[in-house]
Parts: C-alpha cells; structure tokens; sequence
C-alpha cells in the first residue's frame, strides 16, 4: 500500500469534508482564521447597528405590549452582537479593534439597516421580512465548520424565529385593521422588498469569494439560492396578508417549481454598501457617539473593579 | 478615551437543577459580580438556567489539540474498560 503524506491544509480540508468542527485552538490555514474573523465580525456589526432602526420605534410603539415585545427584540439583537463578537474573539481578534473597524467605516455591515424607519409598519417589515431573510441566511452556519461560530448561530437562530413571528404580526394586525393601517403595511413592503433581497449579497457570479467560502464551509448555500429560496417562501405570506409584492417580473415557474422575479437595483446595492445609503452617516454617528457617551462607564467600572481589588488584598495583609 | 478592555470571562450555566454547569459562551466585564450579571442578561433570558458560573478566560488552562494523539491514545487499546468486552452466558440475567 502506498502511503499516503497529507499536507497541513489538506489534512484540515478533509477534516471540514468529514463534517469535524473546527475548534480556537486547532491549526488552520491563515485565509480561514482571517475570512472567518471578517464575515464573524461583520455579522456582528450588523446585529449590532441593527438595533438603530428598531430602537427608532421604541419610545413610540402603539402599545405597552408591542413596545415590550419591541423591546425583548431590540435587547436579543445587542445579545447576538455579544455572542458573534465573542466568537471572532476566540480567533485572535480583539473586541476593541473589532468596534474600532466598524466605528472608522473600514469594517462592513449589512446595508439593510442603512434605509430608515418611516412608519410603524417598518417594524412589521423589519421583523417579518429582514429577520425572516437572516433566518435563511443564519440556519445553514448552524452547521458552518467553525465550533464556535456555529454554537452561536444557534444560540441566534433559536431567538430569531420569536423576532420574524412578531414582525408578521405586525403586518397581520395592520392588514385586517382600517383601509389606512393596510395601506400604512403595503407602503411599507414596497419600500422594504427590494432591499431584503439584497441582503443575500450580490449575484453569484460577482461573488468570487463564495466557492472557497463553500469548500470550507463557512458558507453553504449562495447568494442566488437563498435570495430563489427566500422570495418562494414569502410570496405566499404576502398573498395571505393581502398585500402586494412590488415586482411587476414575479411569477410562478411551474418547471422550476419557484418564482421568477426581477432584477435587484445592484447600482442602489453597490452605493448603499460604499457608504451613500439614505442612513449610513447617521447609523454610524449613533454608534459611535453611543460608544463615546459609554466611556466614562467603562473606565468608571474599570477603575471601581481595581479599587475593590486592592482593598481585598489590604484586607489579606492585614 | 482608555484603550484598556474589560477582562474576558468565560461563562457557565446549570440548565436545571441536577444538572453540570455546562460552558455557553464568553463577555466582557470589569469585575466578576458585573459578570455574572452581564451572563445573566445575555444568556438566560428565556430561564436557561438556575445557576451561573463565571472564570476569567486567562484561568483557563487547556489541552494542546497538537498533542492529541499521544495523548488520548492510550485509551485506545484498553478496551477491556468497557461492558462489552466481556461474554455474559445468556443464562445469566441481570448483569
Ligand atoms: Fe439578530
Ligand atoms: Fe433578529
């Protein structure tokens, strides 16, 4: 029998083709520890400014119940920014350096939240069509081959579901109440339609980096395949809510057992994702003022952990 | 602005009463009472658990993966340790 000498990388390939997590401490291709630091990373970011839009809504939700519910969202969003931040941490990365990305704009996050909040019904949109696409995108990394990144979508994805089931909510109470209210949903979807399907990221075929991201599975559907998967999913929805979907292209394909749809805006895509969305100046303002404004906090309790340590050890002497 | 991060800690959870506190996850917190109330916070907030453990992540001492071979090998080749190795009579019940 000959025998039969694996390189490091291919003994870490086949471990990922053999369905063997990946944990902190075992070796792996540098590529992998820094495209896994950056998508953890941006995911996270993403949660995190996630909160803006939402949190816009709080103050004014039309009841205590929906402001508590809006609340209990708001608040698991900040939980998953933590638990991905936590996750890129055990690959090296520093949360301070992480947030310092996000704060100077080097670091991405998902465009979606870059559009505004205009009325109550965006809330409805945002849990029932933004949640609802994460959901897609967030399932399948239940499974992705790095342990502590799959751990936390979990974690993630248990708490997702609540958060779409509220936003259909939303729209559900909206659709049956007044010719208002339903007209109030319907504007909503028209404006948030379009950029839910860009959340899937850009077409496959101006998606380079998705094949090595596949073969290493930290990434197991594409772009295009979520975005099919995600429209033959809500396009039901809607026609049980009674609203319309805003694409003249969208029919049922019998042969493909699917929808066909129309072409995403990708120019609007691209200039949101450079920084010229309608929000992105804004969201980034709110962030790091909010994280200036926490400062003397940090340092505060820093400083209160460092006195209390000291008098314990005085304490000991003595 | 400080620079300086709050330690790193790495937090357990018993699920249920009778059960072994069970690794979920890590935070930052400047003190170990903040810890555990930050734990508390983000990892039971749907009564995940009854009781929290918290350790500060630079306590934890573990395992190299790169000697894995040797050093869970000799268990390898010990498998009298288990039930199985041993031929019960079927006459023999309750064993
Ligand atoms: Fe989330
Ligand atoms: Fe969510």
């Amino acid at each position: 029998m000959e025998t039969l000498e694996l390189t490091q990388e291919e003994q870490f390939q086949a471990r990922i083709d053999a369905d063997v997590r990946i944990e902190p401490k075992d070796w792996m291709p540098d590529a992998y520890r820094k495209t896994l630091i950056r998508q953890i990373s941006q995911h996270a970011h993403s949660e995190l400014v996630g909160m803006l839009p939402e949190g816009n809504w709080i103050t004014r939700a039309p009841s205590l119940k929906r402001k508590s519910i809006l609340l209990a969202k708001v608040q698991d969003e900040a939980g998953h920014g933590l638990y991905l931040y936590s996750a890129a941490e055990t690959l090296g990365a520093s949360r301070d350096q992480m947030l310092a990305d996000l704060h100077s704009g080097k670091a991405k996050y998902s465009s979606i939240f870059n559009y505004p909040t205009l009325s109550w019904a965006d809330m409805g949109c945002v849990g029932w069509l933004v949640d609802g696409a994460a959901i897609l995108n967030q399932v399948p990394l239940c499974r992705t081959s790095y342990g502590p990144y799959a751990r936390a979508m979990v974690r993630v994805c248990k708490e997702e579901s609540f958060h779409q089931r509220q936003g259909f909510e939303i729209m559900q109470t909206l659709c049956e109440g007044s010719p208002e209210q339903k007209a109030m949903a319907q504007e909503g979807l028209n404006r948030w339609w379009w950029p839910t399907l860009m959340m899937f990221g850009p077409k496959d075929s101006e998606s380079p980096n998705t094949e090595q991201s596949m073969k290493w599975r930290i990434k197991r559907f594409t772009n295009d395949e979520l975005r099919q998967k995600f429209v033959d999913m809500m396009v039901p929805q809607a026609e049980f809510l009674g609203l319309t979907v805003p694409d003249p292209n969208l029919k049922w394909n019998e042969a493909k057992q699917g929808y066909d749809f129309g072409d995403v805006d990708w120019e609007e895509f691209w200039n949101v994702v450079k920084g010229n969305g309608m929000c992105n100046q804004e969201r980034l303002q709110a962030r790091v003022q909010a994280h200036e404004e926490g400062a003397w906090v940090r340092e505060a309790a820093l400083a209160h952990a460092e006195k209390r340590k000291q008098r314990e050890a005085a304490l000991v002497a003595a | 602005m400080s620079q300086k991060e709050w330690p790193l800690w790495e937090v357990f959870i018993r699920s249920k009463q009778g059960l072994d506190h069970k690794h979920v996850g890590s935070l930052h917190a400047a003190d170990a009472e903040m810890a555990i109330q930050n734990a508390r916070d983000v990892y039971t907030r749907r009564l995940e658990g009854v009781s929290i453990w918290v350790v500060e992540s630079k306590h934890v001492h573990a395992s190299n993966p790169d000697d894995s071979a040797a050093f869970y090998e000799p268990a390898n080749d010990k498998i009298y340790r288990h039930p199985t190795f041993y031929q019960v009579p079927d006459s023999i019940k309750h064993m």
